[in-house]
């Protein structure tokens, strides 16, 4: 159809576009020249033989994986008039929301900065930024006084402003019918039901060997591990990008996740990316921020308390502090529909020509952010790789758990798929805790805007996060939080309180996710 | 039932039908202090089915000087026997001269090896006490002297030993922190040699990153729960990783061929430093005793014995310590059986797995050689899934079963 064309060829274009400006147009373009002195490359048939050239050398796979990369991150564009902000995000009620939510976290911030009488900024003295060259492997040996410093806002702060978010455009009137959502979210976004989540999840239905699940001692490695472990060496090394994704969509073995997800995230460690990683380290050296103090009080917080990530402590400082000066994530608000704090040069507030970016990726920190990469410490031990690895996953999932938004991966969204699925499915359940004051979300929550990370085992985060990019959505997260409370749902029966409540849900360190998930997708009769 | 430690099971123990008792003497089972047994041992009656924690003479195997004698001695006997091939398997124990009688032998090597860090531990003391770290032989002209003006001298009490080690200088790091392992074997007796091996241990990190700058600087080197504790650094929320998370850890680094093989490397040690001293430990059938094994891995991956403890500490850090710990006690209890309940034939009870039995153990049919040699597959399991309370579930009704059907 001629839509579908024309549609087609404008996703091409602006890819193109996109890829035009990256590394791997350099690469192709130098491989193509250097292929001229290669005796099969002949000039009448030039154009073919290059072609030819670049599927038998592996180039090819890399530019496929590329675009692949690019289907995944960049939206497509609805229609070609449609401006830029539609791409951040088409509602607008829902702009205005994250407008003015930005500008209390800036007013905070700023506050803090006054109270303090601590600069946004400083150039650091030469003998400090010595000293911290020395003690860059061991960040977390310092002990600065960080008790002044209150994080910027935590995700409960979050959660009251998306109660309050409302559409001025709905009105479904007072009366209350059964259709009546009980839940503190308020917005009409679509969100799946399990009959369709079933479809969206089909690799994980109970006919589909699971890691996770089939790979238990009770299970013989041979009915499905070890034909998974082969199949996954086979994707390894074709490179397949989009393979891999698929692969993945059942659980990675241990010993080859750390390359599987940096093939889905299409990451490769060029010495271009280590240069720019130590351009960062520079950065860092030279000036300190002021959100610096709040990544330190941050990781001291809840990294370091945790008795598994503790001793990553200071890769998360390495990370962080580089995260917050790269500039290339600004790159991503063009499909957030948070945008960038400004700050201005002291003295010329408001004259465009003194604006920058603060911090200068433009994303501010909160209580529990560390969590954030505290798990892919457990993958990438190399700081450049391991800070490549969590800049990705940041600009691909983890912004759309602290930006208001429609997206169906975004927290509102989450949010209200959690609530609908527990009042659907477990409608005594939300009603009680409805009525001892405990709405569900409040507990849940704090679990999805961290991805899970840090209340979960380890082990079992990972296989989560294995679905997150395969799927290619944090919707998983909302799911399990229901599966969450469909286990627990005879304890919770009985609390009659809040804090009772929050007690049977404290612990979730012993969970096993994917028969968890399992059990509520496919096998509970709905 | 008398018993000076005091811990007790959080779980209603079915198999503690036994009182408690206080009177001296009369007891059946006793989890006794090392010192009550040097005063008591051999001037107490012990009925045939009383049991008692530990053997008369381990310290041939827990004291320092004592042991490295002994592996010595195998290691000869083995190179006579074996050969030289067989005698390197014994080659995990760091260099060790007793002082001050080997100080020769010690200087000898210490020229020919400049420039290394040597470390000094006493041979009787526990929780990292006394122990320092040295690069020049000034540095322990330096101790010599000071030991020898010390008050213990004037009193007529004996001077402590010591041992010099050679210090491990590129041990595994973690997050750029050393680490040690402790891991728990139970040997039910010597002759013959019974030992068994429990599935959970921990990794113990020290508080502070790793550099071979800061050689006086105890809370770097040393792992030791206890001295990092008093460490300025000292987060109460505990410094230490369940070798399952240890194991998965290495797993995903380096691929589960390598950690099959570290792990086997590290059998090797707890079988052959057993063997060392089998013959030198007067072994009596009421006596068993639970080991604390302390390993620290290098950056090959390659596995070094640091020392054995006779009492390893059952004071829990933490919630998950605590587990540990009481499950652990409540399976060797289960296997010390003063019920007489299993039959002998077990290769599991619990969290522990029978690691040799007079010979080498092997594993369920069935299992996985990952070496793909065609080796022989042993029947440990540390750092994997501690399903226990089902295989005691398991275990018991099937004994059950079994009582049931006269046969």
């Amino acid at each position: 159809m001629l839509q579908e064309e024309s549609d087609l060829a404008l996703i091409i274009a602006q890819i193109v576009q996109k890829l035009k400006g990256s590394n791997l147009y350099a690469q192709l373009e130098r491989q193509a020249w250097a292929s001229l002195q290669r005796p099969e490359i002949k000039l009448e048939s030039l154009k073919e033989d290059i072609k030819e050239f670049f599927k038998i050398s592996g180039w090819e796979k890399k530019l496929q994986n590329a675009v692949y990369s690019e289907l995944n991150v960049f939206p497509l564009p609805s229609h070609p008039a449609a401006p830029p902000e539609h791409l951040k995000e088409p509602l607008v009620y829902m702009r205005k929301a994250q407008g003015s939510w930005e500008k209390r976290i800036l007013k905070s911030l700023n506050s803090m900065c006054t109270e303090l009488s601590i600069p946004l900024a400083r150039k650091r003295p030469v003998g400090e930024q010595k000293e911290l060259l020395n003690k860059w492997n061991e960040m977390g040996t310092d002990e600065p006084d960080l008790s002044l410093f209150r994080p910027v806002y935590a995700p409960k702060d979050f959660l009251e402003v998306l109660i309050n978010l409302r559409n001025p455009n709905y009105e479904n009137g007072d009366s209350h019918s059964f259709r009546t959502h009980l839940g503190l979210i308020q917005v009409p976004l679509k969100v799946k039901d399990i009959p369709e989540l079933k479809e969206f999840f089909v690799e994980l239905g109970l006919t589909a060997g699971q890691l996770g699940i089939d790979d238990s001692t009770q299970v013989p490695p041979e009915l499905f591990e070890n034909e998974h472990v082969r199949i996954g060496q086979k994707v390894l090394s074709e490179q397949d990008s989009a393979a891999a994704q698929q692969y993945i969509r059942q659980g990675s073995p241990t010993a080859l996740r750390a390359e599987l997800w940096a093939l889905i995230l299409n990451i490769s460690s060029q010495p271009e990316d280590i240069l720019y990683y130590e351009q960062l380290k520079t950065n860092v050296i030279q000036h300190d921020l002021l959100v610096d103090s709040l990544i330190y009080k941050d990781v001291k917080l809840t990294a370091s308390n945790d008795d598994y990530y503790f001793v990553f402590e200071d890769y998360l400082y390495q990370v962080l502090l580089c995260f917050s000066r790269d500039t290339s994530v600004l790159g991503h608000f063009a499909y957030n529909s948070a945008s960038p704090p400004k700050s201005y040069i002291r003295g010329k507030l408001g004259l465009e020509e003194y604006a920058v970016f603060y911090p200068p990726n433009g994303v501010i920190p909160f209580h529990g952010f560390s969590m954030y990469v505290a798990p892919l410490c457990f993958l990438y031990h190399e700081p450049s790789k391991l800070y490549q690895i969590f800049r990705e996953m940041y600009v691909r999932f983890f912004f759309r758990l602290h930006s208001i938004s429609s997206h169906p991966s975004g927290i509102v969204s989450l949010c209200l798929l959690f609530e609908t699925l527990l009042q659907t499915y477990l409608p005594q359940l939300f009603y009680h805790l409805r009525e001892i004051g405990a709405q569900p979300l409040r507990i849940s929550f704090k679990w999805m805007v961290r991805a899970f990370s840090g209340y979960l085992a380890t082990d079992q985060l990972l296989l989560l996060w294995d679905r997150i990019l395969g799927y290619n959505s944090l919707e998983i997260l909302a799911v399990l939080a229901a599966a969450v409370f469909a286990f627990r749902a005879v304890n919770l029966m009985e609390v009659t309180s809040l804090a009772a409540a929050e007690a049977v849900l404290a612990d979730l360190s012993t969970l096993k996710v994917m028969p968890l998930l399992q059990i509520f997708l496919f096998a509970t009769v709905t | 039932m008398g018993g000076s430690k005091g811990v007790r099971s959080p779980h209603p123990q079915p198999c503690l039908s036994f009182p408690l008792s206080h009177s001296e003497g009369e007891w059946d089972f006793y989890w006794c202090d090392v010192s009550w047994l040097r005063e008591n041992f051999d001037h107490t009656y012990m009925d045939e089915h009383v049991r008692i924690s530990h053997f008369r003479n381990h310290y041939e195997l827990t004291r320092k000087n004592y042991m490295v004698k002994n592996l010595k001695r195998f290691r000869k006997q083995l190179e006579r026997e074996a050969g030289k091939l067989e005698a390197a398997k014994c080659d995990f124990f760091p260099k060790t001269f007793e002082m001050p009688c080997e100080y020769h032998l010690f200087v000898e090597e210490f020229r020919k090896n400049p420039g290394i860090t040597w470390i000094m531990k006493p041979v009787a003391r526990s929780q990292g006490k006394g122990i320092f770290l040295f690069r020049r032989l000034k540095d322990i002209m330096d101790w010599k002297k000071d030991t020898r003006s010390s008050d213990d001298q004037k009193d007529d009490i004996p001077v402590e030993n010591y041992v010099a080690q050679h210090y491990i200088e590129n041990p595994y790091l973690i997050g750029g922190r050393k680490f040690d392992l402790r891991v728990y074997v139970l040997v039910m007796s010597y002759m013959p040699l019974r030992a068994w091996l429990y599935r959970d241990g921990f990794a113990r990190f020290s508080n502070t990153r790793f550099t071979l700058n800061s050689i006086d600087d105890q809370y770097v080197h040393l792992t030791n729960v206890a001295v990092q504790k008093t460490s300025p650094d000292y987060h109460p929320k505990g410094c230490k990783w369940m070798l399952q998370r240890f194991r998965q850890y290495l797993a995903s680094k380096h691929g589960p061929k390598a950690v099959e093989t570290l792990f086997s490397d590290m059998d090797n040690i707890f079988i052959r430093s057993l063997q060392s001293v089998q013959k030198a430990i007067i072994s009596d059938k009421h006596c068993f005793e639970l080991y604390g094994y302390d390993i620290l891995i290098d950056q090959d991956l390659k596995p070094w014995l640091l020392e054995v403890n006779a009492s390893p500490s059952l004071t829990a850090s933490s919630q998950e310590d605590y587990e540990l710990k009481t499950c652990l006690l409540e399976d060797t209890l289960h296997i010390v059986d003063m019920e007489a309940r299993l039959t002998g034939r077990e290769k599991r009870v619990g969290g522990f797995d029978l690691m040799w039995n007079d010979g080498p153990v092997s594993r369920e049919d069935g299992a996985h050689d990952l070496s793909g040699l065609g080796n022989f597959v042993t029947n440990t399991h540390l750092g994997c899934v501690n399903d226990r309370k089902k295989q005691l579930r398991q275990l018991f009704r099937s004994l059950q079963g079994q009582k049931k059907t006269p046969n």
